[in-house]
């Protein structure tokens, strides 16, 4: 290759990389976020600001040190003829590269070290919330000082349709659920976190917060947002097949939509214990049953019953066997396999509803059913 | 006698199984190495493959996290380490005026069980349930209570690499320690050879760790025991101690021998000695020892308390002193000298600057408070992406061009050697750079689909991936293309600025070097 060639080579990698970053520019401020996001938190415009300092004191040196490489790559060259110095070394310039890294190294921790003491000051929360990861959704519970608990999951919203790409992505894809978390503005909000089985890990950008929910420990977090609003999340710690597809949606709402929320809540906790109580038809086993198994078991066990993670419903020997071991691999589930307990995360009437309809749908038409009261006894032993 | 002494090597299959020639083992790490660079490498075209556009398209999540999973065990366990034991073998003898490592039977035994480990670890793919699928740092419990019957396999593969790294490091320290030619001092020793001594020391320090760890693992799985339960009184985050006690010092034992790579090779085209070379020396040193105390700050958000996050947090960024002081060395190096910028320069200069701008990250992802938000996204996978490929894997093809002269007596093809550096430089770039963003717009890593807002990023990601890829194509054309058919070299310095006393010998190297010790110059500086 001749000498022209070669340098129209470089000139041509060089354009490709420069184009590289002008097209990285000019996405950035319309098409895709580039950079972190303060959020609506004390906490998080406190990071977004330490970020951004060590991210200029960073560029600040790079430029410096590059620069020196660059004037060096480009005025002593061998082809221009710089013939090579012979020094090799010199104490003073080793210290002073030593020590003045360590003053700015200082000057970067000071404001880090009272951006982490906020970080883990949960002191004084209005409001504590227990957050439980599960394979593979969130589940919520509101603490109550006279017991009146609320508590539900939070599962993944967006249809298998448009994840498997059959139907065109909504606006939030994947970052949408069915029950978001509720809390109100200008409240001190502290995240009880734990999980259920491997570790999770709640992370909500424009909060900052993130805490890993580890399985038998509880991780305290807090927030307090300052803006109305939606705010959106993901599961950040590798918990397995869905690690993707549980994400968490944060419903900022003024003080008294929450309380109305929060009563309205309440009084759906107690119209359930009333429901656990009563006895169903077939039918309208089948009617809820036919909901809890698209939200719980379709995933694994296939829209027909035909299987896919889990094994086959329609024409198993399970679901057309003994209904009593029917009901407790639903509740317990199979240890060793992707087979979870669902004691704990569906209620009684759910439970009910859901081996009904498994006993009754894909054409296994068993004709038996199971009650609240019967998941109540089997629970109870 | 005389024919006794002056043997080639022996013929056929058994040369290469029975060998105890540190340059024939050498030779097989090297390509060993290279075999998984492919076979790591095609697993992350897989992954790329399918983050190319949201929606899950070819592969099934359980699928794309076994991938992700032996993507990073592979290259970490499989390509970089051996590689830099595979030059290890070739240079260190040769650097030092030795006839070949201390313990040359031992030597053979640490290759040939790595081939049988890293078959085992693959079969896991025909498995039924699958390769293990938590990830390269397989956080119990979803590793153990909640992991397929692969898992075993998997531990067995990792105690067989742990025995091969024990034994090849207890070689290397054996060899400087007791074969230097007489004159060779320690601080006359080139830095690659330092850089290996203290990335050995770590390696037995560690790799012990790692093998308890994976052995709680075991007992956890078959034997009843709950190390890492809380249900039986044990902790998940236990396990996380216990691996990053081992994975911090590992991340600077694959990037310690690039170090010492890159200072023989600036010199050599800077044309002018390495500048503070005491000073490189006591900064490797200081790094390995902050290695030890820094694991922490890979959990920071485990829940740590917050005397133990502060403890993490400055000790992790005392660590860019010695690595600033590096990479000023380096620079300073080249001022002043007469450059020129063959292959294995390029090589260098890419990483100082890529390597540079990783420490950079690394340094951002120190800071506790801001690593809140950094952890577990793309920004991090960018970050160590930066360091390990740009740092280690740059090196490494650095160090390929640099001396496979020196080992066929042929000299490579420089604009092919040219071409692969700029596509690597522009592909690589161009994968990694845009994962920053997307990371700091909040894209969680180990995601086999993702939001829309994170799409054009990812596509960039996935082309610069595959056009890195596929440059390490050439590059194999290039070796071989060198050794089959290469233009001949014969002058024992190959290159005009080299320095040091594998330069002296015969080019190709002979089969037997240094049988007798060199005289070396007392009032030579170190090389």
């Amino acid at each position: 290759m001749s000498f022209e060639a070669k340098r129209l080579l470089k000139l041509a990698t060089c354009s490709v990389l420069m184009l590289m970053s002008a097209v990285a520019l000019a996405y950035g401020p319309e098409g895709s976020q580039v950079n972190m996001d303060p959020g609506v938190t004390e906490v998080g415009e406190n990071i977004f600001n330490l970020h951004m300092v060590i991210l200029i004191i960073c560029t600040v040196i790079g430029v410096a040190v590059f620069g020196v490489m660059f004037y060096s790559i480009i005025y002593h060259r061998k082809s221009k003829g710089a013939v090579a110095s012979h020094f090799h070394e010199s104490t003073k310039v080793e210290i002073a590269w030593t020590v003045v890294p360590f003053f700015i190294l200082i000057g970067m921790a000071v404001p880090a070290t009272s951006s982490l003491l906020a970080v883990y000051n949960t002191d004084d929360a209005e409001l504590d919330i227990l957050v439980t990861g599960f394979q593979w959704k969130w589940k919520y519970e509101y603490i109550d000082e006279n017991g009146q608990n609320v508590s539900f999951f939070s599962n993944l919203r967006t249809p298998q349709s448009e994840i498997r790409n059959s139907e065109p992505k909504g606006e939030h894809y994947l970052l949408e659920v069915d029950e978001p978390v509720v809390i109100p503005v200008d409240t001190k909000v502290r995240f009880l976190i734990t999980a259920n089985d491997v570790i999770h890990s709640w992370w909500v950008p424009e909060l900052a917060v993130k805490r890993d929910a580890i399985p038998g420990f509880i991780n305290e977090a807090w927030t307090k947002v300052h803006t109305v609003g939606v705010y959106r999340g993901q599961c950040a710690e590798l918990c397995g097949k869905d690690h993707g597809f549980m994400p968490i949606v944060v419903n900022v709402v003024s003080k008294d939509e929450y309380a109305t929320w929060l009563s309205g809540k309440q009084a759906e906790a107690a119209a359930v214990k009333e429901l656990m109580a009563q006895t169903f038809t077939l039918d309208q086993l089948m009617e809820r049953g036919a909901d809890v198994y698209a939200r719980s078991c379709l995933a694994c066990h296939g829209a027909k019953g035909e299987g896919g993670v889990g094994t086959a419903l329609a024409g198993s020997a399970i679901a057309t066997g003994d209904i009593a071991k029917h009901l407790d691999i639903g509740i317990n589930g199979v240890p060793g396999t992707a087979m979870q307990a669902f004691g704990g995360q569906l209620n009684d009437v759910e439970m009910a509803a859901v081996i009904t309809y498994q006993r009754n749908a894909f054409g296994n038409n068993m004709g038996d059913m199971i009650q609240p009261i019967d998941v109540y006894n089997h629970k109870k032993g | 006698m005389g024919e006794h002494h002056h043997h080639g090597p022996a013929k056929g299959l058994t040369r290469w199984l029975f060998t105890t020639n540190h340059k024939d083992i050498g030779t097989m790490y090297l390509w060993f190495s290279f075999a998984m660079f492919i076979l790591g490498g095609s697993f992350a075209m897989i992954i790329r493959a399918e983050l190319f556009q949201p929606g899950l398209q070819l592969v099934e999540p359980e699928f794309f996290n076994q991938m992700t999973t032996l993507h990073g065990l592979v290259m970490v366990f499989g390509a970089i380490m051996p590689s830099f034991v595979g030059l290890a073998n070739w240079l260190i003898p040769m650097m030092i005026g030795a006839p070949d490592m201390a313990l040359p039977r031992m030597n053979n035994w640490s290759f040939w069980i790595l081939p049988p480990a890293f078959l085992l670890l693959a079969s896991t793919l025909f498995m039924e349930g699958g390769a293990p699928a938590a990830g390269w740092t397989f956080y119990a419990p979803l590793s153990t209570t909640y992991a397929g019957p692969s898992v075993t396999y998997f531990i067995f593969a990792i105690h067989v690499l742990g025995l091969s790294s024990i034994m090849g490091s207890i070689n290397i320290i054996a060899t400087v320690m007791n074969l230097r030619a007489p004159g060779m001092t320690y601080m006359k020793m080139p830095l690659f050879v330092w850089t290996w001594l203290i990335t050995a020391f770590l390696l037995v320090a560690v790799m012990p760790v790692l093998a308890g760890c994976v052995t709680m693992m075991l007992m956890d799985v078959h034997f009843g025991t709950s190390f890492f339960s809380a249900a039986g009184g044990g902790d998940p985050v236990l396990f996380q101690h216990i691996f990053w006690f081992f994975g911090h010092p590992e991340v600077y034992i694959i990037i310690l021998p690039a170090f010492g790579v890159v200072s023989q090779i600036i010199p050599a085209f800077s044309r002018k000695p390495l500048f503070g070379y005491d000073s490189m020396v006591y900064a490797t040193a200081s790094i390995a020892f902050l290695s030890f105390i820094v694991w922490a700050h890979h959990m920071y958000t485990v829940g740590l308390p917050v005397a133990g996050e502060l403890f993490f947090m400055y000790a992790t960024m005392l660590i860019a002193v010695p690595t600033g002081v590096k990479v000023f060395n380096w620079v300073t190096t080249m001022w002043r000298g007469s450059l020129s910028f063959e292959t294995p320069m390029l090589f260098c200069i890419g990483f100082l600057i890529l390597f540079t701008i990783g420490g950079f990250t690394g340094l951002m992802l120190a800071i506790a408070p801001a690593d809140f938000q950094y952890h577990d996204t793309y920004f991090v996978v960018a970050h160590f992406h930066y360091v390990m490929v740009a740092g280690a894997v740059f090196s490494m093809s650095a160090a390929i061009y640099f001396w496979l002269p020196k080992w066929c007596g042929r000299m490579y093809n420089e604009t092919m050697g040219k071409t692969h550096f700029w596509i690597s430089f522009v592909g690589f770039n161009l994968a990694f750079f845009p994962q920053h963003f997307v990371g700091l717009a909040g894209m969680p890593r180990r995601i086999p689909d993702y939001a829309l807002q994170f799409t054009d990023f990812n596509m960039m990601s996935s082309v610069g991936a595959f056009i890195y890829g596929l440059s390490q194509i050439l590059f194999l054309y290039n070796v071989i293309a060198t050794i089959v058919a290469g233009k001949k070299v014969s002058d024992p310095k190959v290159w005009d600025g080299a320095e040091g006393l594998e330069w002296t010998v015969a080019t190709p190297a002979p089969y037997h070097t240094f049988e007798t010790p060199p005289k070396i110059d007392p009032a030579h500086a170190h090389s």
